[in-house]
């Protein structure tokens, strides 16, 4: 799998290189500023970008509207884009960017490196992936009297899971439990908050779930 | 218009430099004769609404000859300030807002609305006069000037002087009036920088903030001087305090454990790599401190967004729904956002708490003098701004840029706040930062 790396700080990006090289993936270019980046992305035609917020020549978050204007180029690029600190404003421009195929994880995630490399591959693959503090912060901003204060607390783990992008497997696996226990848990979870049944591919549900959390 | 100054420069001047000053002198009596025709109108509006105050109609001619008169005497300001070489301040009182009637209250309590008035009286009598004879004197020298040529061009004996013991009848003795010539230059050059320094010197007496003012700002600036100085290093020592506890100590273990992995490497592998995932989870609660630390001294959103984003990422984050308007042509200076970003925050902070609200807005403008910001919510009312709650925190954080917050809080609510901070926006772009991620 080709992917481009994009991150200014020389430490993080060799880091970065070698961990996903470890991993099997192919680094086809491994940039430091946002032009750079868009070269790269249009020259390499690469299968994911990693792509970290805070780039030259500005430093504030040229990451992540190179990414935003990427995929309005080539609708559908899968992008992971990595920051220091997340942010539900971002996440929504992500999110909103197009359908899928785009990740906003915190940089930390990556020393849990099999869940950062599973989710590089999501989001290679077509999926959504969203950081737990993004999820954490849409989960607890649902009122009081909404459905969501109505799951059980293992529904309501589930819920973030799932928001996060995780596969029922994956889920199953971090809770440890049966793959059965779990979609047992999201078709409860689906009933409580009224959301189509129907959202069952990977990507949709995940969205789902975050159209009803931004309310 | 105003370049000119009634004292000569300090160094010194020539004699053609001094003409100069004092032919720009007699201009600008010329401006000051033609501007008391409409202190003449100010002057009989206000004191024929404040006599009829009673109805309604005064209290009308009051809302739009009030600020016309303040404009007036703004320009006076300018003017006897660039005469006098002294900026002088505008010394009004902040007016009331929301009702006609809050703001004429507001004028009413306000001693420099009253002083503007009477300087009306001033600026058409002995102002008037003083403006006059400056200009007079002028006139005179340049009458003498050329008395031999009017004498010489107008039908003979129009212009012709009886003195007594001289005639002034012929050409020649047309010249004699220069004699006269002499006296007016020498009254000019002597009284006028005098009569326009008097004139300058009345509108800068009654048009300056009065010391007692000027003694209440200098207390008030030297107050949340002290405050902000007691507030920043109460916030360096938290900063100081939470690296300590937080990141360093993490970084500590983190040390720790992989020294330790490092020397079990060899004997128990199965223990090195608890350790190191020990240690890799010791790393990410780091990074949260530092994060957390971060966002108290500097939000990020902040500086890649400046005020706007940062604003909408607070309303986003809230459980209630809160719309957000922000119609800003630039950036406010760095210090003005973050002030106004945590206050909003804990403004938001404090809805969360205590409003019960169903739903909030903010909305951010500048009105060419101030940002402001209001914030509004349909909670249960009842904010108060005493002493310790947060909101008074707010107020005092904000008084360090001269900023101020109103509160209107009714028991039952709705809750409106709204922060003023006097700044100039910068032109809209994104400023580069050193900063980096």
């Amino acid at each position: 799998m080709r992917v481009v790396i994009a991150e200014d700080l020389a430490l993080l990006r060799d880091g970065l290189t070698r961990l996903l090289e470890a991993y099997g993936f192919e680094v086809v270019a491994a940039v430091e500023d946002a032009v750079q980046l868009a070269d790269a992305l249009r020259t390499c035609r690469p299968d994911v970008a990693v792509v970290d917020v805070r780039m030259p020549p500005t430093f504030t978050d040229e990451g992540l509207r190179a990414a935003i204007a990427a995929r309005a180029e080539r609708p559908g690029l899968p992008v992971l884009v990595l920051s220091q600190y997340v942010e539900q404003l971002y996440a929504r421009e992500l999110l909103g960017s197009g359908d899928g195929a785009v990740g906003y994880l915190l940089k930390d995630r990556v020393a849990d490196v099999t869940t950062f490399v599973e989710a590089v591959r999501t989001v290679a693959a077509g999926g959504t992936v969203l950081d737990p503090e993004v999820v954490a912060a849409l989960i607890a901003r649902a009122p009081d009297d909404s459905p969501v204060s109505r799951l059980t607390d293992r529904e309501r783990e589930v819920l973030g899971l799932m928001a996060e992008g995780r596969s029922n497997a994956a889920i199953a696996a971090a809770l440890f439990v049966t793959e059965k226990a779990i979609s047992k848990h999201t078709s409860n979870i689906f009933m409580k908050l009224d959301l189509d049944p129907d959202d069952v591919g990977a990507n949709r549900r995940v969205m789902a779930v975050i159209a009803y959390l931004q309310g | 218009m105003s370049t000119v100054q009634v004292a000569p420069p300090l160094g010194g001047e020539s004699f053609v430099a001094g003409v100069r000053r004092r032919v720009a002198l007699t201009g600008m009596s010329v401006v000051y004769v033609l501007l008391a025709p409409l202190a003449v109108v100010m002057l009989c509006v206000l004191t024929t609404s404040l006599g009829v105050a009673v109805v309604g109609a005064g209290l009308l001619l009051l809302l739009l000859f009030v600020p016309l008169n303040e404009q007036l005497a703004r320009l006076h300001r300018h003017l006897s300030g660039g005469l006098l070489g002294a900026r002088i301040e505008a010394p009004y009182a902040r007016a009331g807002r929301g009702s006609p009637w809050r703001v004429l209250r507001s004028w009413a309590d306000d001693p420099a609305r009253w002083r503007d008035f009477a300087w009306t009286w001033m600026a058409v009598t002995i102002g008037w006069a003083l403006a006059w004879i400056a200009l007079g004197l002028g006139l005179l020298v340049v009458w003498y000037a050329i008395f031999p040529l009017v004498h010489a061009v107008t039908p003979a004996g129009t212009f012709d002087m009886d003195y007594g013991i001289y005639r002034v009848d012929s050409v020649a003795t047309s010249f004699l009036e220069w004699g006269f010539l002499a006296v007016a230059f020498g009254l000019w050059w002597y009284l006028e920088p005098v009569l326009m320094r008097w004139r300058a010197e009345l509108d800068r007496a009654m048009l300056a903030p009065p010391r007692s003012v000027l003694e209440r700002r200098v207390a008030e600036v030297s107050q949340s001087r002290s405050e902000s100085i007691d507030h920043s290093a109460a916030e360096l020592r938290r900063i100081e305090r939470d690296l300590h506890d937080g990141a360093q100590a993490r970084l500590v273990a983190l040390g720790m454990n992989l020294g330790l992995a490092e020397e079990l490497l060899a004997t128990d592998p199965d223990a090195a790599a608890r350790l190191l995932s020990e240690a890799r989870t010791v790393t990410t609660s780091a990074l949260g401190d530092l994060r957390s630390v971060v966002r108290g001294i500097h939000p990020p959103v902040l500086a890649d967004r400046g005020l706007a984003g940062a604003v909408q990422a607070l309303a986003l984050d809230m459980s209630l729904p809160v719309s957000v308007t922000i119609v800003l042509p630039g950036r406010p200076p760095a210090p003005v956002e973050s002030a106004v970003y945590f206050a909003t925050s804990e403004l938001l902070a404090n809805i969360g708490k205590h409003a019960a609200a169903t739903r909030a807005s903010i909305d951010v403008g500048h009105d060419g003098r101030a940002l402001w910001l209001v914030v509004e919510d349909d909670g249960v009312g009842g904010a108060s701004l005493a002493t310790g709650s947060g909101l008074s925190g707010v107020a005092r954080r904000l008084a360090a840029f001269d900023g101020t917050m109103d509160l209107v809080s009714p028991v039952g609510g709705p809750t409106t706040i709204r922060l003023e901070v006097p700044c100039a926006l910068s032109s809209p772009k994104t400023s580069p930062s050193s900063a980096t991620d």
